[in-house]
Parts: C-alpha cells; sequence; structure tokens
C-alpha cells in the first residue's frame, strides 16, 4: 500500500491539479469561455424572488368541453341522432338519445383521423373524450390523457409567455422552469420587490374588443361596468378582435389632453377586420374589454382602416407601460396564482456570505489546531490533505457551475468537520499496527490497508443518504446535499492518495527510527 | 494509550435510560407538539430591520394589528433592530397582500424599514414539502439499512436502525422541548444526524466484525466491549473536529443557519452516544456470534 511507483504520484497530483485549478477561476476574471466558470451563487446568497406559480387549468376544461358543444351538436343533427335534455356540467356533458341511435354516435365520437369533436392524442395513444352511457343518458368527459395533454399545454404556454413578460422587464438573468406538471419556477436574481411582477404575472391579460349593444344581441350579451366611470354597459359576446390580433403595444401620451394612453398595432388580418367593422357602426360603441373588466367603451367616431388604434381609460403612466406590456407578451391561457414566495434582500444576502465564511474560516483553523495538535507531523498531513480536499471540492463546485446557497456552505463545512474523519482512521488503525508490528512500513501498509474498508463502508452510507437528499430534497436541502456528495468524493481522493502518499514519504525516511503519532 | 474501559457494564444502564429518553420524547412529540415553521404549516415570514433607535418590538407587533391576519408572532432576530414576523395568513388568495402589509408596516413604523427576506408558502405546498421531506428521510434510511445488511447482517441492519431512530427520536423531542423550529434546514439536518450516526456505527461494526473473527472464543459482549474501546479515540476525534466545525456554524454562522447547526451538535452528540451504548449493546442481545458471520461465509 506505500509503494507509489513515479507515475502514480504524477497522476495523482495531476489530477488533483486539474482540479483544483478551476477553484481559482472564482477569483479572477478570464475571457476564456470554458474558464469562464464560477460557482453560481443561490438567491439566499445574492439575494433575489424566488416564485413558484401554479397553473389553475381547472377553467381550461371547461372550455375545453363547451367548444365541443358546437361541433357535436352539428354533429348529430347533421346524422339524424335526436337528442334532449342537453346539460354542460362543470366537467361533463350530458344529455339523452334514443338508444337505437347509440350505434352512430359512437361511430361519430370515436372517429380517427379527422375528427373534430374528439381529437386522438398520438402521443397518449387515446381519445381527449370518453363517454359513458347510463341506459339512454350518454355523459361526456374529458379522458384521462385529455386532461394531461390540455394541462401540459397550458404550462408550456404559461412559460412561454411568463418568459416573454419578464425580458420585457429587463430583469437579468431570470430562470424559468417547469416544475412537476402544473407549476412554474422563477427565479429573479437581484429582484428586491417581486409585487410588480407578480402584479403582472396574475393577470391573463386577455383583451377583446366588442361592440356594446342595446338590449339583445344575436350572439348574446353578458353586462359589464366600466373601471373609472362605473357605468353599466351591455356588451355583446362577440369579438371583433382579440390581442391575438396584436402585433406592437406601446405607453403614450395623448395629444389632446396628455392622459397617459396605450397605442397599438394590428396584425394585417386584425387590420383588415378593425377597419370594416368601425366603418359599419360609426357612432356605435366600442367596448374595450380586459379580463373580464371594461376599460372603457369610446364611441367610434371614424373607420379605422390603418391597423393602429389607441386605448384610453383613466392611466397612470406606470398602469399605461403595464398594459401596454402585457399586451405585447400576450395572454395566459388561465391565470397563475403564487404558491411559494421567498425574497432574500441583497445585504440579508452579503451577510450571509460573510457569516457563512467567516464560520468556515474559523471552524477550518479550529480543526487544523486540533489535527496538529493531536498527531504532530502527521496531523500536518492530514491537514495538507484537508485543503487540498477543500480546494478539489470548490473545483468541482465550479466546473459543475453548481449553485453555493447557505445551507450548502453548511454542507462544506460538515466536510470540515468529518473529512478529517478518513485520516482518524487511518492514523488510530496505524497506531494499532505500530503496537504488534516491529516494522514501521509493515505497520503502515496494514493500518491502510484495514482502515481502507471501514472509510469505505462509513462514507458510502452517508454518501447514499445525501444523494436520496439531492433527489427528493426541495431548494436548501439540494444545495447542502450537492456540497455534502461532492465533499464525501473529494474526502475519498484526498485521504486514500494524497494522505497516503505523503504518509508514505515520511514512513520511508524514517523507516528504522521510531515513529509516533 | 490504549483504552479499556468497561462499557458492557454499563449497556444496562444506558439502555434503560435511553429508553425512558425516546419514550419522553415521543411524548412531547405527541402533546406538546412540533413548532414548525412556514415551510411545513404554510404561512408568511418576513424578517425586518429598522433603522430607528426608537422601535420597540410592541411597535412592531402593533404595526401588523388591524391587518386581520390572526396570530402574528414577532420575534428579535439576531442585531438589535432586527425583527422576524411569522403569520398563518387565512385569506391567502388576496392578490398583492404582501404588498398591503409592507406599506401598511412602513407607514405605522417610523424610520427606515428594510424589509430582508419575505417568505409565503402556500398551504398546498407546505403540505408536500413536509411529504417530500419525510419521504427523503424514509428512503435514506431504508436505503443505509439495505447497504448495512449487504455489507453485514442482518443482525447489524436492526442495530443500526434502531440506534438512529433512537437519535432522530429524541433531536426532535429536544425540538419539541424548547420549541425550536422545525423547518426545510431542519430535515436537511437530521439526515445528516442520520448518516453521522450510521457512519459511527458502521466504524464500530466493523471493528465488532473483525474482532468476531480473529477472537471466536470470546462472547459477543466482551468483543463488544474490546471494539468498543478499540475505536474510542476514533470516535472521540472525530466528534470533536466535526463539533469545532458545528459549533463554529452555530456561533458565527448568522440566524438563518442557529437551528440548523444545534440540530446538527445534538444530533452528533446522541449518535455518538447510539452507536456505543445502542447498537452495539443490540448486538448482544441478538445473540451475534462467529457463526452468524461465518455460515453466511460458507454459503458464498
Amino acid at each position: 500500500m506505500l509503494n507509489f511507483s513515479n507515475s502514480k504520484v504524477l497522476s495523482i497530483y495531476f489530477i488533483f491539479i486539474l482540479i483544483s485549478i478551476f477553484s481559482l477561476t472564482n477569483f479572477i476574471n478570464i475571457d476564456d469561455s470554458f474558464l469562464k466558470k464560477k460557482i453560481n451563487l443561490g438567491l439566499d446568497l445574492q439575494g433575489g424572488s424566488y416564485l413558484l406559480l401554479e397553473v389553475d387549468s381547472s377553467s381550461l376544461e371547461k372550455k375545453r368541453l363547451q367548444s365541443r358543444v358546437v361541433p357535436l351538436k352539428k354533429k348529430l343533427n347533421e346524422k339524424s341522432i335526436k337528442f334532449e335534455n342537453f346539460i354542460i356540467n362543470e366537467n361533463s356533458i350530458n344529455f339523452k338519445i334514443d338508444q337505437n341511435d347509440f350505434k352512430n354516435f359512437e361511430q361519430i365520437i370515436n372517429k380517427k383521423g379527422s375528427n373534430e369533436i374528439n381529437t386522438f392524442l398520438d402521443q397518449y395513444n387515446s381519445f381527449e373524450l370518453e363517454y359513458s352511457k347510463n341506459k339512454n343518458e350518454i355523459k361526456i368527459y374529458l379522458s384521462k390523457y385529455g386532461v394531461i395533454n390540455l394541462r401540459s399545454a397550458a404550462v408550456d404556454q404559461s412559460i412561454e409567455i411568463v418568459r416573454r413578460r419578464i425580458d420585457e422587464i429587463g430583469t437579468k438573468e431570470p430562470s424559468i422552469l417547469k416544475r412537476g406538471n402544473n407549476r412554474i419556477l422563477v427565479e429573479l436574481p437581484g429582484i428586491k420587490d417581486p409585487d410588480r411582477i407578480k402584479e403582472l404575472l396574475g393577470k391573463t391579460a386577455e383583451l377583446s374588443f366588442r361592440l356594446v349593444t342595446k338590449g339583445e344581441d344575436e350572439f348574446g350579451s353578458e353586462k359589464f361596468i366600466i373601471t373609472d366611470s362605473k357605468e353599466e354597459i351591455s356588451v355583446s359576446k362577440r369579438i371583433i378582435l382579440s390581442g391575438e390580433n396584436l402585433i406592437d403595444a406601446q405607453p403614450k401620451f395623448d395629444n389632446l389632453n396628455n392622459q397617459p394612453i396605450v397605442s397599438f398595432s394590428l396584425d394585417r388580418l386584425g387590420s383588415q377586420r378593425f377597419g370594416r367593422v368601425t366603418t359599419e357602426n360609426i357612432g356605435k360603441r366600442l367596448a374595450i374589454v380586459l379580463d373580464n373588466e371594461a376599460i372603457s367603451a369610446p364611441v367610434i367616431q371614424d373607420s379605422i382602416t390603418g391597423g393602429n388604434g389607441t386605448i384610453s381609460g383613466n392611466f397612470t403612466f406606470q398602469t399605461a407601460t403595464d398594459l401596454a406590456l402585457l399586451l405585447r407578451s400576450g395572454a395566459l391561457p388561465t391565470p397563475l396564482s403564487v404558491v411559494e414566495e421567498r425574497t432574500v434582500g441583497p445585504d440579508l444576502g452579503q451577510d450571509s456570505i460573510e457569516a457563512g465564511v467567516v464560520s468556515l474560516i474559523i471552524g477550518f483553523i479550529l480543526v487544523v489546531l486540533f489535527m496538529t495538535y493531536k498527531y504532530k507531523i502527521f496531523g500536518i498531513i492530514a491537514n495538507i490533505s484537508l485543503i487540498s480536499n477543500l480546494l478539489m471540492l470548490m473545483g468541482i463546485l465550479t466546473l459543475l457551475e453548481a449553485t453555493l446557497t447557505l445551507p450548502g456552505i453548511a454542507g462544506i463545512i460538515l466536510t470540515v468537520g468529518m473529512a478529517v474523519d478518513a485520516n482518524v482512521l487511518i492514523f488510530e488503525r496505524i497506531k494499532e499496527e505500530l503496537r504488534n508490528e516491529n516494522s514501521n512500513i509493515q505497520a503502515f501498509d496494514l493500518g491502510f490497508k484495514k482502515s481502507i474498508v471501514t472509510i469505505l463502508d462509513a462514507n458510502i452510507t452517508t454518501l447514499i443518504s445525501s444523494i436520496i437528499l439531492f433527489i427528493f430534497g426541495s431548494g436548501p436541502i439540494k444545495g447542502f446535499a450537492v456540497t455534502l456528495s461532492i465533499g464525501l468524493l473529494t474526502t475519498l481522493f484526498s485521504a486514500y492518495f494524497i494522505s497516503r502518499h505523503l504518509a508514505s514519504r515520511i514512513v520511508f525516511k524514517n523507516r528504522d527510527n521510531k515513529i509516533s503519532i | 494509550m490504549i483504552n479499556n474501559f468497561n462499557f458492557e457494564k454499563n449497556f444496562k444502564l444506558a439502555n434503560i435510560s435511553s429508553l425512558c429518553l425516546v419514550f419522553a420524547s415521543v411524548f412531547m412529540i405527541f402533546f406538546k407538539g412540533l413548532n414548525f415553521g412556514i415551510d411545513f404549516k404554510g404561512g408568511t415570514l418576513i424578517e425586518l430591520r429598522c433603522d430607528s433607535e426608537n422601535i420597540q418590538i410592541s411597535d412592531v407587533r402593533a404595526s401588523f394589528n388591524n391587518l386581520n391576519l390572526g396570530d402574528v408572532n414577532v420575534k428579535e432576530f439576531g442585531k438589535k433592530g432586527d425583527y422576524l414576523i411569522k403569520f398563518e395568513r387565512k385569506n391567502f388568495d388576496e392578490k398583492n397582500s404582501i404588498k398591503i402589509i409592507k406599506e401598511n408596516v412602513k407607514n405605522k413604523l417610523q424610520g427606515n424599514i428594510d424589509f430582508r427576506r419575505v417568505e409565503n408558502v402556500g398551504p398546498k405546498v407546505s403540505k408536500e414539502l413536509l411529504e417530500s421531506g419525510l419521504l427523503a428521510i424514509s428512503l435514506a434510511l431504508a436505503a443505509m439499512l439495505f447497504y448495512i445488511w449487504v455489507r453485514f447482517e442482518w443482525q447489524f441492519s436492526i442495530g443500526s436502525i434502531i440506534a438512529i431512530f433512537h437519535d432522530v427520536l429524541i433531536t426532535i423531542g429536544l425540538f419539541s422541548l424548547l420549541s425550536l423550529e422545525i423547518n426545510l434546514s431542519i430535515v436537511a439536518a437530521v439526515l445528516t444526524i442520520v448518516g453521522y450516526s450510521m457512519n459511527d456505527t458502521v466504524v464500530i461494526y466493523d471493528r465488532i466484525r473483525e474482532n468476531l473473527i480473529k477472537y471466536s472464543s470470546l462472547k459477543i459482549g466482551e468483543i463488544s466491549n474490546k471494539s468498543i474501546n478499540e475505536t474510542l479515540s476514533r470516535t472521540v476525534i472525530t466528534s470533536t473536529t466535526t463539533l469545532l466545525a458545528l459549533i463554529s456554524i452555530f456561533i458565527l454562522g448568522g440566524e438563518i443557519l442557529k437551528g440548523f447547526s444545534l440540530a446538527m451538535i445534538i444530533g452528533v452528540i446522541i449518535g455518538t452516544y447510539s452507536s456505543i451504548f445502542v447498537a452495539s449493546p443490540i448486538l448482544k442481545y441478538l445473540n451475534v456470534s462467529y457463526k452468524t458471520i461465518s455460515k453466511e461465509k460458507e454459503k458464498n
């Protein structure tokens, strides 16, 4: 165990230097993409905001079912299937048909290929809708995969919109990730006050232009209250233009009264439609509805054919800016709610770094002093191995561009405390062997051989628990698990190779003298 | 120096006191309950710093009144002028709530108010965090047990699991007794305690296994005693260095790491004790002998 060939020694220190050199790139700035790697600081250390958003897709499920009603009725009429008691519930469509028509109905709903009532989802090998039959009552509802498909589409789309909105606000290096099947994790380094972002993300921003009706309308109508004037208006359900037709929106000041307004430009299709409707309806009022609230309902003065228009409505410049931003970035398919929020101010982060670093240094010094006192020259070996251990740990964290959190620093400090364990196990074992063996070399050899089994067993059990922490733990726990697991690996390397090599040098030099540990 | 303490003699006394402690802990956990933080209970945590000398803790408490937040818990936190406020908000869905609370506090307290930390955990998420925390602990235990069972024998597995339950229960019991907060980082601490205690136990078990082969005529009680003595100085030194590092975090690591490092300190002390006085006696009660290991050897 004590014989090291030159090539072995070289490769040990080559690996050590190769890894630990990366710990230095954290302190110097090199403009090379590979050497530019640094350990990232977690939000708890650099300050910032962590938001976990939940996509509430229940309303989408109902919407999806509702959208199938018209084509379904049309198809039933086409095939002359008589239906009655047609009811749309929260999550199902119910109606009665004649028992004899059931085969025909099944043909409609189970038709593969272009089926506008029931889409076949290839990736799940399943239909979007399922049905059950109770005597002559039929119940149609979303299948398991239909729901999954709808939800994941909603989350993917929401992530896209969230990303656009956050990019528009212009925060530095935001991270936006999908979490589980209905959550979005947003990390915003450097954001001290996430209230504005929360507000912007909380709005679906579904914009529509619709005509104000007097009484009945062929598409049905609904009542709205205009936000500022509190006037109640009745608005047609027919949507003339929606936010999808917008290509740009900017906050501006009105030329006449200097009020903040939002000006928008429409795409080609939108311009044509807007031009036609405004020409046909001069003198009528056009309501601008955002998320089920009427912003305003101006009278159409003239036909607007250029594809540009403005929205006015008692805005401040800030609200006009926000509205323009929301319109530019598009509507969310469904509202998002913040289910978890953690914000750390930059000075608390700085304090935490300082406290973490100070306790790391003090802990390190204490351990180093104790080991030197306890094991003299071999204590120094243990300390060299401890330092190289830390350098390699830093190097690997840098290579992985890992995120260092406060619990992560605690993990490093714990590594310092526990890393010497491997050395202690070896030295204590050697001490025992020295009592029985005459030859120093023999005693050292046996000591290393016997202790390595224990070291492996002991470290593997801890490694198992920290890997499980990494996989199942969340947030702060993960950061702790990363540094602890890497620390265990570098500990094994430094004890098994570096301590052993240094010890072997001393033993060979003093092969005939008495060695005391 | 060769240690030669008679640990075996004290096994019985130690086991009785361990049993008492475990029962007391379970009793505390059941009847006094645990002080769950917002991670597991849901709610809001605000850490604020005010620079005005005149502000008293009662003023801070008062600034949260009439917001209809229910029970608001305010305490001083580290430096003078730093406060930690916790409450469970009933009407969680109300948008901008945090914004309103912040404005309200800023208006009521004089001087500069700095919101150093704001955390808000919804009831759904807190439930999931608790579940995933418990899952992580159970899985880690199961995986380690499996490893011990593969590397040693089932008796050793049983011994180590009892030692670990002993450590975890007493640590949590102490947290209940002292009304310390249980949050995500405490789960990490508990898992590390599990790892540490296992580590310690494995070192002694390794030696017991070795000595069972070396001194096949000795009884398990004597072998345990011999093995504990042989590994004693390692046990003491490693515990000392680990504790040195942990005490350094506890004193200098700032308020956020206090709970974590305290849990670890308690855990390391109990874990060291349990590998000597819990894990080893169990091998005796389970009649482990040379045959236990050799049988397995013959099979292979």
